[in-house]
């Protein structure tokens, strides 16, 4: 390697590390300035909580309030809704995409119920499904399904046509087309739509957990408000960060195992 | 020369209809292609050319007329287009044909690599759609993309791999001096709605490689009698 590539190489790390230790520091400098503001009492702690407090209060949560067990509630319920919106959002637009006259058909219905705000059926679910972890999970449903039909299909619609007609020179079947074709070509959509789905079931479960839950993040979230604790409606936030940064964690593996 | 007759196009006709009108495109065409038998189909740019090879090699089956073939014979055809799948490997790619028919079997697996070995990386269209051992190969003008010195050399090879390996083909081209010197029977196109302006016998003294066919005492009479057609 010349002397000039080294030192390329270099600065390009150089940057990236840059990059990191600037992201880093302004975190700590936000936390340091919030936990600064409130001990001073220029901000009132009451509202704003702080970065101790929170920790005190997730701390508090784990010795008497089982605080696992939000997690998991929360964690599984996302979980479930995600799997499903995956599956059947896949099947949809494959199905989509092979009969176009039901594409035709069903166009114009998910571009309403796109732009229908999903709370608002809130009580009507609650009503036909009950008060319980089903409503929730049909809430996030209702939430992503129908963007994730919508990118799947807009990517598997603009599969290169060649490679398509290509494959029929061999008489390839649907079936064929769809895993040699469709799938790998449109490998990238796939995962940036996983990464959607994961995001707007997370909100649909928080929606549906404010709703009506007995547990869960937005259980503890919504009870905090209620009482007036911040410091618990803060902390719940923070978990839900960390619930977030752990499930794209979690995709980016699947991404990289496929 | 064994004359059995293997593929025969009956009156086909074929017309593509879209919102803004019908074109027309193949008018009442008829030819007979012979087993190991090298036709070209020639006529100008949009004259319905790619339609016939897209009617008989089944992938448009909205025409009219009738396309016979022999029984057990095999169909392969090799688009106008290139398409390379980014996320294959080269012989991945080449494979993907007998992948697609179920045929992926050691031993066609093996004629392939040898195919790839003995003919190049750079032929792996044509090889992709020898791989499935077709009777007959529909070549819709395989070289024109080629710069003109990289296309005789290329038309030399794939002469030589059709020969060689015993398959009848019909190839479209633009180009008439290509056909001329590659086939044995030319069938000239018109301007669209095309209609078939003659059949040509190509009886070449010396016959040999396409390169040498162009050597050919008669290949300029040839050259003059066909683009006195278009
Ligand atoms: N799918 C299609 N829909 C409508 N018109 C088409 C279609 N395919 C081809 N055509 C028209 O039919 C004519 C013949 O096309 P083609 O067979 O590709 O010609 P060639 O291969 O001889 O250049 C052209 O005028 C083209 O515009
Ligand atoms: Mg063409």
């Amino acid at each position: 390697m010349s002397n000039e590539q080294k030192k390329y190489i270099f600065n390009i790390k150089l940057k990236k590390l840059l990059v990191l230790f600037t992201q880093i520091f302004i975190l700590i400098l936000i936390l340091f300035l919030w936990q600064y503001l409130s001990d001073k009492k220029i901000i009132n702690s009451f509202i704003t909580s702080s970065p101790l407090k929170i920790i005190k209060t997730i701390n508090n949560l784990y010795m008497q309030n089982n605080l696992f067990n939000h997690i998991f509630i929360t964690l599984k319920e996302c979980i479930i809704s995600f799997i499903l919106t995956t599956i059947i959002s896949f099947i949809i637009a494959v199905i989509m995409l092979y009969n176009n006259f039901i594409a035709k058909v069903i166009e114009p219905y998910l571009i309403v119920l796109n732009s229908l705000p999903k709370v608002a059926l809130g009580p009507i679910i609650i009503i036909w499904i009950g008060a319980n972890q089903k409503a929730i999970i049909v809430m996030a449903l209702l939430i992503s399904l129908i963007v994730s039909i919508q990118n799947l299909y807009n990517g598997f619609i603009s599969t290169d046509k060649l490679k398509i007609k290509l494959l029929k020179t061999f008489n390839a079947s649907s079936f064929d087309i769809l895993i040699n074709v469709i799938i790998p070509s449109n490998k990238e959509n796939i995962y940036s739509t996983l990464k959607i789905n994961l995001s707007m079931c997370l909100i649909g479960i928080i929606m549906g957990e404010f709703l009506t839950s007995k547990a869960g993040i937005g259980h503890l979230i919504l009870y905090g408000s209620q009482v007036f604790n911040l410091d618990l409606v803060m902390s719940g936030i923070f978990i839900l960060t960390i619930i977030s940064i752990l499930l794209y964690l979690i995709i980016n593996t699947i991404k990289k195992a496929l | 020369m064994n004359l059995t007759n293997i593929l025969n196009v009956n009156n086909l006709s074929k017309t593509y209809h879209s919102k803004n009108g019908e074109i027309i495109a193949v008018n009442n065409v008829s030819f007979n292609v012979n087993k190991e038998e090298f036709v070209g189909i020639i006529g100008p740019s949009g004259c319905g050319k790619s339609s016939i090879l897209n009617i008989i090699s089944n992938l448009d089956t909205k025409y009219k007329g009738r396309i016979n073939v022999n029984k057990n014979i095999k169909i392969a055809y090799m688009l106008q287009e290139d398409a390379l799948f980014p996320w294959l490997t080269i012989l991945e790619n080449v494979l993907l044909g007998l992948k697609i028919k179920k045929q992926l079997t050691k031993e066609n697996k093996d004629y392939t690599i040898m195919l790839l070995k003995k003919y190049g990386l750079y032929e792996f269209r044509k090889i992709r759609t020898l791989a499935v051992k077709p009777d007959i190969l529909l070549l819709d003008e395989p070289f024109s993309a080629l710069d003109y010195q990289t296309r005789l050399k290329v038309s030399d090879d794939v002469y030589k791999i059709i020969k060689e390996e015993h398959k009848t083909a019909l190839m479209v081209t633009h180009d008439i001096s290509e056909a001329i010197s590659m086939c044995d029977r030319i069938v000239v196109l018109s301007k669209r709605p095309s209609i078939i302006k003659k059949i040509y016998d190509i009886n070449l003294e010396n016959k040999s490689t396409p390169i040498l066919n162009r050597e050919s005492p008669n290949f300029t009479y040839y050259t003059i009698k066909l683009y006195g057609r278009r």
